[in-house]
Protein backbone atom coordinates (compact mmCIF):
# COMPACT_ATOMS: atom_id res chain seq x y z
CA UNK A 1 0.00 0.00 0.00
CA UNK A 2 2.59 2.55 1.29
CA UNK A 3 6.02 2.68 -0.81
CA UNK A 4 9.61 3.01 1.53
CA UNK A 5 9.72 7.05 1.42
CA UNK A 6 5.89 7.56 1.77
CA UNK A 7 4.87 8.69 5.47
CA UNK A 8 3.00 5.39 5.65
CA UNK A 9 6.29 3.41 4.55
CA UNK A 10 7.49 3.26 7.96
CA UNK A 11 4.37 0.84 8.83
CA UNK A 12 5.33 -2.02 6.36
CA UNK A 13 5.46 -5.72 7.87
CA UNK A 14 8.83 -7.11 6.86
CA UNK A 15 9.68 -10.92 6.96
CA UNK A 16 12.85 -10.95 8.85
CA UNK A 17 12.83 -14.49 9.25
CA UNK A 18 10.33 -16.73 6.64
CA UNK A 19 8.35 -19.59 7.80
CA UNK A 20 5.93 -21.47 6.25
CA UNK A 21 3.57 -24.10 7.42
CA UNK A 22 1.69 -25.16 4.15
CA UNK A 23 0.33 -22.66 3.32
CA UNK A 24 0.16 -21.16 6.53
CA UNK A 25 2.67 -18.22 7.00
CA UNK A 26 4.09 -17.45 9.98
CA UNK A 27 7.30 -15.94 9.33
CA UNK A 28 8.94 -14.15 12.26
CA UNK A 29 8.30 -10.45 11.34
CA UNK A 30 9.50 -7.20 12.56
CA UNK A 31 6.28 -6.62 14.77
CA UNK A 32 7.22 -10.24 16.02
CA UNK A 33 10.67 -9.14 16.90
CA UNK A 34 9.60 -6.08 18.52
CA UNK A 35 7.23 -7.52 21.23
CA UNK A 36 9.89 -10.43 21.81
CA UNK A 37 11.87 -7.37 22.97
CA UNK A 38 8.67 -5.91 25.10
CA UNK A 39 8.24 -9.16 26.84
CA UNK A 40 11.96 -9.75 27.23
CA UNK A 41 12.71 -5.92 29.02
CA UNK A 42 9.29 -6.49 30.92
CA UNK A 43 10.58 -9.70 32.62
CA UNK A 44 13.86 -8.35 32.80
CA UNK A 45 12.53 -5.30 34.85
CA UNK A 46 10.49 -7.16 36.68
CA UNK A 47 12.25 -9.88 37.97
CA UNK A 48 15.69 -9.43 37.83
CA UNK A 49 15.09 -6.06 39.46
CA UNK A 50 13.08 -7.76 42.83
CA UNK A 51 15.09 -10.64 42.46
CA UNK A 52 17.46 -9.85 45.21
CA UNK A 53 15.29 -6.96 46.60
CA UNK A 54 16.02 -4.53 48.99
CA UNK A 55 14.18 -2.97 51.67
CA UNK A 56 14.86 0.51 50.44
CA UNK A 57 14.68 0.20 46.40
CA UNK A 58 16.92 1.31 43.93
CA UNK A 59 15.80 3.37 41.06
CA UNK A 60 14.71 -0.21 38.51
CA UNK A 61 13.85 -1.52 41.65
CA UNK A 62 11.31 1.73 42.36
CA UNK A 63 10.39 1.54 38.39
CA UNK A 64 9.16 -1.89 38.87
CA UNK A 65 7.24 -1.42 42.27
CA UNK A 66 5.64 1.56 41.52
CA UNK A 67 4.23 0.55 38.09
CA UNK A 68 3.13 -2.78 40.10
CA UNK A 69 1.21 -0.34 42.63
CA UNK A 70 -0.33 1.94 39.95
CA UNK A 71 -2.25 -0.84 38.23
CA UNK A 72 -2.70 -2.69 41.30
CA UNK A 73 -4.37 0.43 42.62
CA UNK A 74 -6.33 1.33 39.48
CA UNK A 75 -7.99 -2.34 39.12
CA UNK A 76 -9.24 -2.26 43.16
CA UNK A 77 -9.93 1.28 42.71
CA UNK A 78 -12.36 0.36 39.36
CA UNK A 79 -13.06 -3.29 40.21
CA UNK A 80 -13.27 -3.82 43.91
CA UNK A 81 -10.79 -4.71 46.61
CA UNK A 82 -11.78 -8.47 46.59
CA UNK A 83 -13.26 -9.40 42.88
CA UNK A 84 -10.40 -7.40 41.50
CA UNK A 85 -7.58 -9.46 42.57
CA UNK A 86 -8.28 -12.24 40.41
CA UNK A 87 -7.95 -9.91 37.13
CA UNK A 88 -4.88 -7.67 38.02
CA UNK A 89 -2.10 -10.08 36.26
CA UNK A 90 -4.37 -9.75 33.18
CA UNK A 91 -4.46 -6.13 33.25
CA UNK A 92 -0.91 -5.88 34.28
CA UNK A 93 0.03 -7.31 31.06
CA UNK A 94 -1.87 -5.51 29.13
CA UNK A 95 -1.30 -2.27 30.72
CA UNK A 96 2.62 -2.84 30.38
CA UNK A 97 2.23 -4.06 26.95
CA UNK A 98 0.69 -1.46 25.40
CA UNK A 99 3.15 0.88 27.41
CA UNK A 100 6.17 -0.74 26.36
CA UNK A 101 4.73 -1.18 22.76
CA UNK A 102 4.01 2.36 22.07
CA UNK A 103 7.26 3.38 23.97
CA UNK A 104 10.09 1.20 21.95
CA UNK A 105 8.04 2.80 19.12
CA UNK A 106 9.05 5.88 19.21
CA UNK A 107 12.79 5.06 19.32
CA UNK A 108 13.82 6.15 15.36
CA UNK A 109 14.28 3.10 12.93
CA UNK A 110 11.86 1.21 15.36
CA UNK A 111 8.44 -0.24 14.71
CA UNK A 112 5.60 0.38 16.85
CA UNK A 113 3.10 -2.72 16.56
CA UNK A 114 0.36 -1.28 18.09
CA UNK A 115 -0.06 0.52 15.17
CA UNK A 116 -1.31 -2.49 13.35
CA UNK A 117 -5.08 -2.51 13.87
CA UNK A 118 -4.83 -6.93 13.84
CA UNK A 119 -2.66 -6.33 17.04
CA UNK A 120 -4.75 -3.67 18.96
CA UNK A 121 -7.77 -5.88 17.86
CA UNK A 122 -6.55 -9.21 19.02
CA UNK A 123 -5.93 -7.58 22.02
CA UNK A 124 -9.25 -5.92 22.70
CA UNK A 125 -11.25 -8.53 21.11
CA UNK A 126 -9.55 -10.99 23.62
CA UNK A 127 -10.56 -8.33 26.50
CA UNK A 128 -14.01 -8.18 25.44
CA UNK A 129 -14.63 -11.80 24.87
CA UNK A 130 -12.96 -12.34 28.65
CA UNK A 131 -15.12 -9.78 29.90
CA UNK A 132 -18.48 -11.03 28.46
CA UNK A 133 -17.77 -15.13 29.60
CA UNK A 134 -16.79 -13.63 33.02
CA UNK A 135 -20.39 -11.63 33.19
CA UNK A 136 -22.49 -15.13 31.56
CA UNK A 137 -20.13 -17.45 34.23
CA UNK A 138 -20.94 -14.86 37.62
CA UNK A 139 -24.38 -14.20 36.34
CA UNK A 140 -25.47 -16.37 33.90
CA UNK A 141 -28.92 -15.55 32.04
CA UNK A 142 -28.88 -12.59 34.19
CA UNK A 143 -26.76 -10.83 32.25
CA UNK A 144 -28.85 -9.57 29.69
CA UNK A 145 -30.47 -7.71 32.59
CA UNK A 146 -27.33 -5.46 32.14
CA UNK A 147 -28.48 -3.75 28.87
CA UNK A 148 -31.71 -2.29 30.50
CA UNK A 149 -30.34 0.12 33.16
CA UNK A 150 -31.89 -0.09 36.66
CA UNK A 151 -34.66 2.73 37.43
CA UNK A 152 -35.57 4.11 33.29
CA UNK A 153 -39.01 3.71 32.79
CA UNK A 154 -40.27 0.43 31.16
CA UNK A 155 -42.09 1.93 28.13
CA UNK A 156 -38.35 3.14 26.95
CA UNK A 157 -37.40 -0.20 26.61
CA UNK A 158 -37.96 -1.24 22.94
CA UNK A 159 -35.56 2.25 22.54
CA UNK A 160 -32.79 1.82 24.81
CA UNK A 161 -32.00 -1.94 24.71
CA UNK A 162 -31.05 -1.82 21.23
CA UNK A 163 -28.54 0.89 21.37
CA UNK A 164 -27.39 -0.28 24.72
CA UNK A 165 -26.44 -4.03 22.95
CA UNK A 166 -25.00 -1.60 20.11
CA UNK A 167 -23.26 0.36 22.63
CA UNK A 168 -22.04 -2.55 24.33
CA UNK A 169 -21.22 -4.41 21.22
CA UNK A 170 -18.71 -1.51 19.60
CA UNK A 171 -16.54 -1.71 22.82
CA UNK A 172 -14.25 -4.37 21.11
CA UNK A 173 -13.99 -1.49 18.10
CA UNK A 174 -13.60 1.65 19.88
CA UNK A 175 -11.12 0.02 22.10
CA UNK A 176 -9.07 -1.27 19.09
CA UNK A 177 -9.32 1.66 16.98
CA UNK A 178 -8.49 4.20 19.81
CA UNK A 179 -4.93 2.74 20.32
CA UNK A 180 -4.33 2.10 16.40
CA UNK A 181 -5.50 5.40 15.40
CA UNK A 182 -3.30 7.60 18.21
CA UNK A 183 -0.25 5.76 16.90
CA UNK A 184 -1.10 5.52 13.50
CA UNK A 185 -1.96 9.10 13.43
CA UNK A 186 0.89 10.37 15.89
CA UNK A 187 3.75 8.76 13.67
CA UNK A 188 2.65 9.28 10.47
CA UNK A 189 2.31 13.19 11.45
CA UNK A 190 6.11 12.67 12.19
CA UNK A 191 7.15 11.22 9.33
CA UNK A 192 5.50 14.34 7.58
CA UNK A 193 6.82 16.96 9.40
CA UNK A 194 10.54 15.21 8.74
CA UNK A 195 9.86 15.11 5.13
CA UNK A 196 9.32 18.97 5.06
CA UNK A 197 12.58 19.45 7.53
CA UNK A 198 14.33 17.72 4.56
CA UNK A 199 12.37 19.99 1.61
CA UNK A 200 12.49 23.21 3.14
CA UNK A 201 16.21 23.36 2.86
CA UNK A 202 17.32 26.44 5.44
CA UNK A 203 13.71 27.48 7.01
CA UNK A 204 14.02 23.30 7.76
CA UNK A 205 14.68 24.42 12.08
CA UNK A 206 10.28 25.09 12.19
CA UNK A 207 9.25 21.57 10.67
CA UNK A 208 12.17 19.89 13.48
CA UNK A 209 11.37 22.29 16.20
CA UNK A 210 7.66 20.83 16.15
CA UNK A 211 8.94 17.41 15.51
CA UNK A 212 10.73 18.01 18.89
CA UNK A 213 7.72 18.98 20.54
CA UNK A 214 5.48 16.34 18.78
CA UNK A 215 7.95 13.73 19.54
CA UNK A 216 7.84 14.69 23.33
CA UNK A 217 3.63 14.74 23.27
CA UNK A 218 3.93 11.61 21.50
CA UNK A 219 5.82 9.95 24.59
CA UNK A 220 3.16 11.63 26.72
CA UNK A 221 0.09 10.37 24.50
CA UNK A 222 1.95 6.47 24.65
CA UNK A 223 1.26 6.21 28.24
CA UNK A 224 -2.05 7.80 28.00
CA UNK A 225 -3.43 5.32 25.65
CA UNK A 226 -2.02 2.12 27.22
CA UNK A 227 -3.41 4.14 31.01
CA UNK A 228 -6.80 4.44 29.23
CA UNK A 229 -7.13 0.87 27.40
CA UNK A 230 -6.01 -0.61 30.71
CA UNK A 231 -8.52 1.68 32.65
CA UNK A 232 -11.19 0.61 30.29
CA UNK A 233 -10.27 -3.13 30.59
CA UNK A 234 -11.09 -2.37 34.37
CA UNK A 235 -14.43 -0.66 33.82
CA UNK A 236 -15.30 -3.48 31.56
CA UNK A 237 -14.81 -6.03 34.30
CA UNK A 238 -16.87 -3.77 36.82
CA UNK A 239 -19.42 -3.37 34.77
CA UNK A 240 -19.26 -7.39 34.36
CA UNK A 241 -19.05 -8.11 37.92
CA UNK A 242 -21.31 -5.77 39.41
CA UNK A 243 -23.47 -5.73 36.48
CA UNK A 244 -23.62 -1.66 36.99
CA UNK B 1 -19.66 12.92 -10.02
CA UNK B 2 -16.78 10.64 -10.43
CA UNK B 3 -15.82 8.48 -7.55
CA UNK B 4 -12.51 9.66 -6.85
CA UNK B 5 -13.90 13.38 -6.15
CA UNK B 6 -16.63 11.97 -4.57
CA UNK B 7 -13.86 10.37 -1.96
CA UNK B 8 -11.96 13.36 -1.38
CA UNK B 9 -14.74 15.36 -0.91
CA UNK B 10 -16.08 13.01 1.92
CA UNK B 11 -12.74 12.59 3.27
CA UNK B 12 -12.88 16.54 3.75
CA UNK B 13 -16.84 16.44 5.05
CA UNK B 14 -15.31 14.10 8.00
CA UNK B 15 -12.95 16.47 9.16
CA UNK B 16 -15.94 18.36 10.06
CA UNK B 17 -16.51 16.04 13.08
CA UNK B 18 -13.20 17.37 14.85
CA UNK B 19 -15.24 20.65 15.89
CA UNK B 20 -17.31 18.80 18.26
CA UNK B 21 -14.39 17.04 19.36
CA UNK B 22 -12.57 20.62 19.88
CA UNK B 23 -16.04 21.51 21.73
CA UNK B 24 -15.60 18.38 23.57
CA UNK B 25 -12.15 18.56 24.84
CA UNK B 26 -12.41 22.16 26.08
CA UNK B 27 -15.35 20.89 28.41
CA UNK B 28 -13.01 17.83 29.96
CA UNK B 29 -10.58 20.41 30.90
CA UNK B 30 -12.46 23.45 31.71
CA UNK B 31 -14.37 21.09 34.60
CA UNK B 32 -11.43 20.03 35.49
CA UNK B 33 -9.58 23.30 36.20
CA UNK B 34 -12.94 23.99 37.84
CA UNK B 35 -12.81 21.18 40.21
CA UNK B 36 -9.12 20.95 40.81
CA UNK B 37 -9.86 25.21 41.54
CA UNK B 38 -12.84 24.67 44.14
CA UNK B 39 -11.17 21.79 45.69
CA UNK B 40 -7.33 21.52 45.22
CA UNK B 41 -7.25 18.81 47.71
CA UNK B 42 -9.15 16.38 45.20
CA UNK B 43 -6.41 16.83 42.43
CA UNK B 44 -5.00 13.43 42.30
CA UNK B 45 -8.40 11.27 42.32
CA UNK B 46 -9.86 13.88 39.96
CA UNK B 47 -7.10 14.02 37.48
CA UNK B 48 -6.95 10.46 36.42
CA UNK B 49 -10.56 10.64 36.00
CA UNK B 50 -9.79 14.05 33.36
CA UNK B 51 -6.92 12.25 31.32
CA UNK B 52 -9.46 9.58 30.81
CA UNK B 53 -12.06 11.56 29.36
CA UNK B 54 -9.53 13.73 27.49
CA UNK B 55 -8.36 10.35 26.00
CA UNK B 56 -11.76 8.89 25.23
CA UNK B 57 -12.76 12.55 23.59
CA UNK B 58 -9.49 12.55 21.71
CA UNK B 59 -10.30 9.12 20.61
CA UNK B 60 -13.49 10.68 18.45
CA UNK B 61 -11.16 13.08 16.51
CA UNK B 62 -9.37 9.89 15.56
CA UNK B 63 -12.14 7.61 14.65
CA UNK B 64 -13.21 11.10 12.24
CA UNK B 65 -8.87 10.50 10.83
CA UNK B 66 -10.06 7.00 10.05
CA UNK B 67 -13.06 7.32 8.36
CA UNK B 68 -11.36 9.68 6.06
CA UNK B 69 -8.17 7.47 5.25
CA UNK B 70 -10.29 5.10 4.71
CA UNK B 71 -12.49 7.23 1.84
CA UNK B 72 -8.89 8.22 0.48
CA UNK B 73 -6.76 5.07 0.60
CA UNK B 74 -8.84 1.64 1.10
CA UNK B 75 -12.32 2.33 -0.78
Amino acid sequence: MASETSPLGQFTIERLVSLHIGSLDISYTNSALLMTIVVVLITALLVGTTRHASLVPGRLQSIAELSYEFVLGMVRENVGDADGRQFFPLVFSIFMFILFGNLLGLIPYSFTFTSHIVVTFALSLFVFLFVTVVALIRHGIRFFTFFFPPGAPIIMAPLLVPIEIISYLTRPVSLSLRLFANMLAGHTIIAVFAGFTVALGIFGFLPLAFNVALLGLEVVIAALQAYVFAILTCLYLSDAVHLH
Amino acid sequence: MDPTSAKMIGAGLAAVALAGVGVGIGNVFSALVSAIARNPASRDQVFGIGMLGFALTEAVAFYALIISLLLLFVL
